[in-house]
């Protein structure tokens, strides 16, 4: 078998992933409108349990991956002007929808009418970007960006070491989250 | 309807907690799921560019084939049958297999969070639902990325710009979140 896979075998690889993430973002409870909304308000941390677990494990992982010659890592350019300003615009939107787009469309599956009126929502932001895009590119994609950085290159923290922090800081915000705030169910609901 | 909100939402709790994995377990499974991606597909895990070039057949009606082809973003991220759009549909696939694996499935128009702060209409929950959908994807495409293009995939290669995505959006959450929900019984 060569890899990557390409053609119909990726396609089908993208299917299985695809219904795997879909199956864990139902089984964390992240297709639940309250527990994201409840993220934001610090009475529930299932979001920043699984986000932040899963950006470890996926990252030891694919750094062993990419050093060992398996992987290529795909960093999107750092466009400062677009990026706070659209992560500004998402955190904004988040918390009124009360999904994230991958969220939402898993939610529409649990049955929430609201999250399928966000996902028609999300189509027409979508049409409002590509009608804009003529202007918004030059005037701020382009706008201080800096291209593909990563923080081992900015800060000169080696790959491991920023691993080493990233878990370090986990392991003590999960154990203030465990010992602290009151279990992720009962906290979901007040 | 009962006043009190707790007695409302008990039953709801119970079948939301039905099927739950620890989310530590559910992270470290989508961190798995990344390895797979990036060793045997060379695709990092993401969902907002799909969902934007899917958008373009909704743009079909206004603007016609030709403005759609001609369009500068759509040139560049055409609607196709690809890797990103396959695992969109699988995303939703595969909720749907656990919900009703779990016997989960419950119509919900107006969440108990929501309801406890705004009250039941279903018209003003859709309406913030909607806007919020527009938002949250103008942002995602200014940004290049959501919470699982930037947020997860992006934040596990280090990349800059996905930790300064991942840093600003929770900040902007949170002071939305503040003022959104805000304590209606402490003054004015």
């Amino acid at each position: 078998m060569k890899l990557p896979l390409s053609g119909d075998a990726a396609l089908w690889l993208a299917l299985v992933l695809g219904a795997a993430f879909g199956w864990l973002l139902h089984r964390g409870g992240v297709t639940n409108y309250n527990v994201i909304v409840n993220q934001f308000r610090f009475r529930d941390f299932t979001v920043l349990k699984v986000m932040f677990t899963a950006i470890i494990v996926g990252g030891v992982g694919v750094l062993a991956l990419t050093q060992t010659g398996h992987a290529q890592f795909h960093i999107k350019p750092a466009n400062m002007l677009g990026v706070t300003f659209g992560a500004a615009l998402f955190g904004v939107g988040m918390v009124l929808y009360g999904y994230c787009p991958g969220t939402g469309v898993a939610a529409i599956a649990t049955g929430s009418l609201h999250a399928l009126v966000g996902v028609i929502g999300m189509l027409a932001g979508a049409v409002l970007y590509a009608l804009s895009f003529a202007w918004v590119e030059p005037h701020i994609q382009k706008m201080a960006a800096l291209g593909k950085l990563r923080l081992p290159e900015v800060t000169g923290i080696p790959d491991w070491g920023w691993f080493a922090i990233l878990a370090a800081i986990a392991g003590v915000v999960f154990w203030l989250i465990e010992t602290k705030t009151r279990p992720t169910g009962a906290a979901s609901r007040q | 309807m009962p006043s009190d909100p707790n007695l409302l939402c008990r039953p709801e709790a119970e079948r939301e907690a039905r099927g739950r994995w620890n989310p530590y377990l559910v992270g470290a499974g989508i961190g798995v799921l990344s390895w797979i991606a990036f060793a045997v597909a060379n695709q990092p895990l993401g969902i907002s560019t799909a969902i934007s070039s899917a958008a373009s057949v909704c743009a079909l009606p206004v603007l016609g084939s030709d403005g759609v082809a001609t369009n500068a973003y759509w040139a560049k991220f055409p609607l196709k049958w690809d890797y990103g759009m396959v695992f969109l549909l699988g995303t939703f696939l595969g909720s749907l297999a656990s919900v009703l694996v779990s016997r989960t499935f419950q119509v919900e128009t107006v969440p108990a969070t929501w309801r406890e702060r705004f009250g039941n209409a279903p018209g003003r929950r859709l309406a913030a639902a909607f806007l919020g959908g527009v938002i949250i994807m103008y942002g995602a495409r200014l940004a290049g990325g959501c919470t699982s293009g930037h947020g997860i995939s992006g934040s596990l290669q280090l990349a800059v710009s996905s930790w300064v995505f991942f840093l600003t959006l929770f900040a902007a959450g949170l002071v939305t979140a503040a003022v959104l929900f805000r304590d209606r019984s402490r003054g004015h």
